[in-house]
């Protein structure tokens, strides 16, 4: 794969639009070949499924809500079902996954749920690798007392148990959704992330064409942006897809523990089964606990899926074994 | 070999003095302080208020407030809990930071070698269905959501076949007249399974040494008169029932943890023995005539190990909270469920205290595998 997906600046040809024209072409053409690539691998496949299923509830729950479902039965969180004689009510056919001890529809708990959980996922991942790739390039071109304090705080911060620094912090600030979101992309911007980005970026600081930018007098700012962080995007999407399944689990646990503000979500549904006292009845009262517990299990895995099949294309030495 | 380790001791330091200066600043980062929970609090006496407000310095200057806070986490002074009130923070943390050490090491222990183990056998016999579905069963455990994961455990074990107790430390009826604590109790087992440990490194060493070791059944035959003259002692010393009570606690968590702890190490293994296999000095090795067993335990294991080690490093904060997850489920009282319930009843100076010590019980592990690497590895030690 042409890593950056462009044309060396040099080979161009004339005229700017012709410029940009050849550009798109390279890049339809290689994201072709990445997609060929990935697509051979099974599992990289399977987890895109699994995405896209959760994608279509997601879309699904405001259109349901706005046309089938009536908000005083179906709401999420204020819903009511009036039809039933007690909660939590078994399956049937007005309530495809039964309501839980509040008299709320659980497919509507958790298809609502699928949105905030994209929406958490996509903002730590880019928060994460936006942060991540900005700290490995400066570290890796500066080098020196950069580098040294940036890898330290990675240290410290790979370090640190995430869950519990984040019971504090709920405690300490009081998070909502957006703010965790926030919070997880800091500390996997700075942490982890940071370390194999920096890694790669090293191994880029030493290619020729940085030293031929260099010499044909381009800044620390123009080299980076424009030299070394192109380079580093493969690199970058692989460990956003890591950063989301990290992020919807812990999200998931804090919720469970009931210590967040949220409206709904998959960990506040098995929080709400547990508080009511439902959870030892077992297979008795099953759509409480498995549907929100696989929903959960299900996207973290198939993000990890996809990443697994990324790193296969991305990475060099895992590539065609 | 002396220069790494002092330097290691060094970056730790650093490491702990940027942990303790980030605690601050999440202390800082609260509207309001402390002694504002005092206020809003009418069974708490003023002087209690005013103590506080001294004891952190919370009138002073904010550099000021720095150093004292430095000072106070140097000597162990994290004030008072607020919902254990007469007792200090330290005093509730160290009541509770043994129960969560004995957890946290037992289960990595158990999954480090479990997973070594049966990643080894894996990736030695390569394909047939036990391969297919380990790996599978791998992954599932691997991304499991550990809260529901561990209710699984609790409704399956205790409350469907009822082999164990449902979750807690002990049983209040076994140990309403008993005549010692728990605490006692549950010191003593620490120290009876620390014995055995040491005493089985200790006679590994002399039959290494006196190249006895091969003889497979001399091992076996150490550690079960160590366990054994372990449990007679327990049998006749009068509170082995309450010993076993506690037992029978740690059974499930400690199951839990492992089972999804393990998975990873078992994963990697595999991946990383299915690689050395393929290097040039096993093809030598089985040319010279070894015995397969050696070929794969003593030249492709032995080599394989040192990536698992690495993830494993890097993976123990995330098994610290594996710990705290398992605990708050199984409301096993040890430093989780400490933070935890710390802060839903508001306990600020008790969660951060928590939290100091679970990132100190983190640090030092990290600290710990990282010097084992060292040992396993010849190429950082020499050099």
């Amino acid at each position: 794969m042409n890593h950056d997906g462009r044309p060396p600046e040099g080979f161009a040809p004339a005229g700017r639009t012709s410029l940009w024209a050849a550009r798109v072409r390279l890049a339809l053409r290689s994201s072709r070949e990445t997609w060929r690539a990935f697509a051979a691998n099974p599992i990289g496949v399977v987890g895109v499924a699994i995405i896209l299923i959760f994608g279509l509830m997601a879309v699904a729950h405001p259109l349901l809500m706005a046309t089938l479902w009536d908000p005083t039965t179906y709401d999420p969180v204020t819903g009511f079902g009036f039809d039933e004689i007690s909660h939590p009510a078994p399956p049937s056919w007005r309530h495809l996954l039964g309501t839980d001890p509040l008299g709320r529809d659980i497919l509507s708990q958790l298809t609502a749920s699928t949105t905030s959980a994209f929406v958490l996922g996509l903002v730590a991942a880019l928060v994460t690798v936006g942060i991540a790739t900005m700290v490995g390039a400066l570290a890796a071109y500066y080098g020196g007392v950069v580098d040294a304090f940036f890898m330290r705080l990675a240290d410290l911060i790979i370090i640190l148990p995430t869950i519990s620094l984040l019971i504090v912090l709920t405690a300490l600030l009081g998070l909502n959704l957006f703010q965790l979101a926030l919070v997880l992309g800091v500390l996997g911007g700075f942490g982890g992330t940071a370390v194999v980005i920096k890694s790669q970026a090293l191994s880029i600081k030493v290619k020729p064409y940085i030293e031929a930018a260099q010499l044909a007098g381009g800044g620390p700012w123009h080299i980076i942006l424009v030299h070394i962080v192109p380079n580093l995007l493969p690199l970058s999407l692989l460990y956003m897809m890591f950063t989301v399944t990290g992020a919807i689990f812990s999200e998931a646990v804090l919720s469970f523990f009931g210590i967040l503000h949220i409206r709904m979500s998959w960990g506040i549904m098995i929080h709400t089964a547990s508080t009511g006292g439902y959870l030892l009845g077992g297979a008795s009262y099953w759509w409480l606990i498995v549907p929100a517990g696989a929903a959960i299990t299900l996207l973290c895995s198939s993000f990890y899926l996809v990443g697994r099949a990324l790193d296969e294309v991305v990475n060099p030495r895992l590539r065609g074994r | 070999m002396a220069g790494y380790l002092l330097r290691r001791l060094l970056q730790v330091l650093v490491t702990l003095f940027l942990f303790v200066t980030l605690s601050f600043f999440l202390i800082q980062a609260q509207p309001g302080d402390y002694s504002s929970f005092y206020s809003l609090n009418p069974k708490l006496p003023p002087e209690v208020q005013s103590r506080v407000r001294a004891q952190f310095g919370l009138d002073r200057p904010l550099g000021e407030q720095y150093l004292l806070h430095l000072k106070n986490f140097a000597t162990g002074n994290f004030g008072v809990s607020f919902s254990h009130y007469p007792q200090s923070v330290l005093e509730v943390i160290l009541e509770r930071l043994p129960r969560t050490a004995a957890l946290f090491l037992t289960a990595t222990v158990v999954s480090f070698y479990a997973g070594f183990f049966l990643g080894k056998m894996l990736a030695w016999r390569r394909g047939g269905w036990v391969e297919y579905s380990a790996t599978i069963s791998g992954v599932a455990l691997f991304t499991v959501f550990t809260p529901w994961f561990a209710l699984m455990m609790i409704w399956l074990f205790a409350f469907k076949l009822g082999w164990f107790p449902l979750g807690k430390f002990l049983d209040p009826l076994v140990w309403r007249n008993a005549p010692v604590s728990a605490n006692q109790v549950f010191g003593y087992m620490l120290f009876t399974g620390a014995a055995i440990a040491v005493i089985l490194f200790l006679a590994m060493l002399l039959l290494a040494q006196l190249g006895l070791r091969r003889r497979g059944w001399l091992p076996a035959a150490v550690a079960i008169i160590c366990v054994a003259s372990a449990v007679i002692a327990w049998a006749g010393s009068g509170v082995g029932y309450l010993a076993l009570d506690i037992l029978k606690h740690m059974v499930l968590p400690i199951a839990t943890l492992t089972l999804i702890s393990f998975a990873g190490t078992m994963l990697l293994t595999r991946n990383s023995m299915l690689e050395t296999l393929r290097e040039d000095y096993i093809t030598a090795a089985r040319a010279k005539g070894l015995p397969e067993k050696v070929v794969r335990d003593r030249h492709a294991a032995r080599n394989a190990l040192l990536p698992v080690v690495t993830s494993l490093v890097f993976s123990l904060a995330f098994a610290v909270d594996g710990g705290v997850i398992t605990e708050s489920v199984f409301s096993w009282p040890g430093m989780g469920l400490t933070l935890l319930d710390a802060v839903l009843s508001e306990d600020l100076p008790l969660a951060m205290g928590a939290l100091v010590f679970v990132g100190l019980l983190a640090l030092v592990a990290h600290a710990v595998a990282d010097v084992l690497y060292v040992y396993l590895d010849p190429r950082i030690r020499y050099q």
